[in-house]
């Protein structure tokens, strides 16, 4: 039998498609592919110290370069370790393409050495995942797995390789084309429906745009802050949203939902039309559905139709591309009266600014503004947790300031691997990550990466000692019973709290940054935090970690009690 | 929300793969979705099979129902089968055991007046073999159940194509 093996077709499609870089963990059913790859210099490989960490380094490398995210995993725990990182991306619709390990098919089923049905596991976190059962297939299935990671609504998909068929020779031609019946991406925009939707917003007496992270993946930015501008109607996001138009635009209201700014939650109670685009009505965003934008018709802009009319009953939903839907848009728009609205909505934002309390000590809002100040360009990744949610509120993001992180499914270490996925996807651009005490400890392994590939990334831990957002609703809601969230708590305390002396905390992240050959800084005043990040950024080769002590009792407001209406607020008070 | 509660039918093609199913079925599972009946088979065409899905559903979660499913990129078109006029049947076994001689006649008499067929007869029972619309079924079961003490019901869910001329179900 002629033509070469799986695991070299498998190499020269990575090469046809383009792929500059791929994150991989090698095991005993991917050794043959590792072996191939040992063998070709296009692509950049990254061997981080865990999967999951792996996937969401190729999940923020997709988010911050538009590239498909690549990983190659083996079979077994190496596959399932992807899991968390296939439904973080799936969630916040980023491009992957994962190929994973497996046992040779005739051990399929058998309880084999690391045999796990991955395909199976994912089904419902993933864009599209398949068992390549036919070496002849192999081709096309690749093919087919970076179009359908990258078009329409993006996603991850999923292709198991059985290590039988990857030895198997066979063709060694790759498709140049992709046809799948079952798959055609919506193109295009109504026009009819687009007008319809233009006439209501030059009707509306109070109408409000809602960006959603929809903006953000098409790379709208641009258009939709012209297609403010020209509109004059003031603009509210999602967190995902954040930064369709810069935040420091007149234009911009703030973030819309359970830590949404006051006046963007008022606007949106008041608003007459609800123009959004790219958003999937989370329950974050509307909180109480009944009470959710009660006096608006809604327009909604979404390439995945499913999104439209599921949480939020829409009046005029449009099926597009958010960037094609906007361009078309800015052919047809005028300059709508809202001056006295524009005016109605300054007053809020007078009312209750965004602001934190000066609580005499060091705050997570200080820190920011440093960020904010010291830094023209940059790419801010967050973990998940109350520093997201003051990030998300206070970083100033705009045309050249990006902001990423797991928005939908809120995935906890997140942070680290992001930044690291970021700064190999562009080395030019300062990257700094932003965690809690709690999700840096999620994925601290991965300073090692960094280290190791020499990236400069400033990781900032917002230490307060706790699991600060959960310990945020016990303070709030659960009479201050703060179960399961002191990261200081252990067997020397364990039913004597209060009693007997806290032990210390642990790990030390400057000692632990040193010990992996990182920098390590630790700011405890508000006058070390502009020094600190001075220092960091001197550092071209070396990753730097920055740990902050804050107060634990610093709380992410507004907040929407869960299962409130947005004109219920809670303010810090 | 409740009001408009009704059964409601799905006709796709799919992709004659391996995992389409579990797919399928995994979706309504995950979403909660009521999957009612569902069959499957292959088509003319070996690579596609046709599935009959029958769901109780609001007016909302059915159209979530179809966006979702033609999401997937297995499936190759979602016909829904609430408008069109449609031939559907369902085929039904049902054994009845322990029969008296009087329980043997009722069964015939029943099997005329259904259009069943007894394919197979033993020295206390008889099997019936009905194939008409599932809401039929539903009552030859009701009835069985009622009339004789020990019965065994296999169903088939219901298969439907869409009609030539205009015809009810």
């Amino acid at each position: 039998m002629k033509g070469i093996s799986g695991n070299k077709l498998l190499v020269k499609a990575l090469r046809e498609e383009g792929v500059d870089t791929l994150f991989g963990y090698p095991g005993a059913c991917t050794i043959d592919i590792s072996d191939e790859l040992y063998k070709q210099d296009f692509t950049k490989i990254i061997l981080p110290r865990h999967e999951q960490a792996l996937v969401h380094e190729a999940d923020a490398y997709a988010r911050t370069t538009g590239k498909v995210g690549v990983c190659l995993v083996t079979s077994g725990p190496g596959a399932t370790n992807l899991v968390t990182g296939l439904a973080t991306a799936n969630y916040d619709s980023v491009p992957l393409v994962c190929f994973t390990g497996q046992v040779a098919k005739h051990l399929i089923g058998n309880d084999a050495f690391q045999e796990v049905d991955i395909v199976g596991i994912t089904r419902s976190i993933t864009k599209y995942g398949v068992t390549v059962r036919n070496r002849e297939d192999l081709g096309r299935i690749i093919k087919e797995a970076f179009y359908i990671a990258r078009t329409g609504k993006p996603g991850p998909v999923l292709i198991d390789l059985p290590k039988d068929v990857m030895a198997e020779l066979g063709s060694a031609d790759y498709p140049t084309s992709v046809n799948i019946r079952g798959y055609k991406p919506s193109t295009g925009v109504h026009i009819g429906q687009l007008k319809r939707a233009i006439k209501m917003l030059a009707k509306a007496e109070r109408p409000l745009f809602l960006a959603g992270g929809g903006v953000n993946i098409a790379n709208a930015q641009e258009s939709f802050t012209r297609l403010a501008e020209i509109t004059k109607v003031p603009v509210i996001t999602t967190v995902m949203g954040r930064g369709a138009i810069p935040t420091n635009h007149p234009l911009y209201i703030g973030n819309v939902g359970m830590h949404g700014a006051y006046a963007s939650n008022m606007a949106v109670s008041e608003c007459d039309l609800l123009f959004s685009i790219g958003t999937r009505f989370n329950d974050r965003i509307t909180g109480k559905l009944h009470s959710f934008a009660p006096h608006a018709q809604i327009v909604h802009i979404d390439i995945d139709t499913a999104a439209i009319s599921r949480n939020v009953q829409v009046d005029v939903p449009i099926v597009a591309d958010a960037k094609e839907a906007i361009e078309k848009m800015l052919e047809y728009v005028a300059g709508c009266s809202t001056k006295k609205w524009l005016d109605e909505v300054g007053e809020w934002k007078v009312e209750h600014p965004l602001m934190m309390k000066d609580r005499g000590n060091m705050g997570p809002m200080d820190i920011i503004n440093v960020i904010n100040e010291q830094f023209e360009e940059a790419i801010i990744v967050t973990d998940v947790g109350q520093h997201q949610m003051f990030t998300a509120q206070y970083a100033e993001i705009t045309h050249k300031k990006k902001l990423i992180m797991s928005g939908g499914l809120g995935t906890m270490g997140y942070g680290l691997p992001g930044a690291i996925g970021a700064q190999i996807g562009n080395p030019e651009v300062p990257v700094i990550s932003i965690s809690g005490d709690g999700g840096m400890q999620m994925n601290i392994q991965e300073i090692a990466t960094a280290v190791l590939e020499e990236l400069p990334i400033i990781s900032c831990v917002f230490n307060n000692t706790y699991l600060g957002m959960v310990r945020q609703w016990q303070k709030l809601f659960y009479g201050k019973r703060y179960a399961m969230t002191c990261l200081r708590a252990g067997a020397a305390c364990r039913g004597k709290c209060g009693e007997v002396p806290c032990p210390p905390y642990t790990p030390d992240f400057v000692k632990l940054a040193e010990s992996y050959g990182a920098k390590g800084i630790r700011v405890t005043k508000v006058e070390e935090i502009a020094p600190a990040f001075e220092e960091a950024r001197k550092s071209k080769k070396v990753p730097t970690i920055i740990e902050f002590i804050i107060s634990p009792e610093e709380l992410v407001y507004p907040m929407i009690q869960p299962g409130g209406t947005l004109e219920e607020m809670i303010l810090d008070c | 929300m409740d009001g408009n509660m009704k059964k409601r039918w799905i006709s796709l093609y799919v992709e004659n793969q391996v995992g389409v199913l579990s797919k399928i079925s995994g979706l309504f599972s995950g979403k909660s979705y009521n999957l009612e009946s569902l069959t499957v088979g292959t088509t003319e065409d070996p690579t596609i099979s046709r599935m009959t899905i029958a769901t109780v559903s609001d007016d909302e979660t059915f159209e979530q129902i179809k966006k979702q499913l033609n999401r997937l990129v297995e499936v190759i078109k979602v016909i829904d089968f609430t408008d069109v006029f449609v031939r559907m049947k369902e085929i039904l076994y049902v054994k009845v055991k322990k029969c008296t001689r009087e329980d043997k006649n009722e069964l015939f008499q029943i099997a005329e007046t259904f259009k069943a067929k007894v394919i197979d007869y033993g020295k206390d029972s008889l099997l019936l073999e009905f194939v008409q619309t599932a809401t039929k079924n539903d009552a030859v079961i009701k009835l069985m159940k009622e009339e004789f003490h020990s019965i065994e019901v296999v169903r088939g869910g219901s298969v439907g194509i869409e009609s030539i001329s205009m015809m009810e179900r």
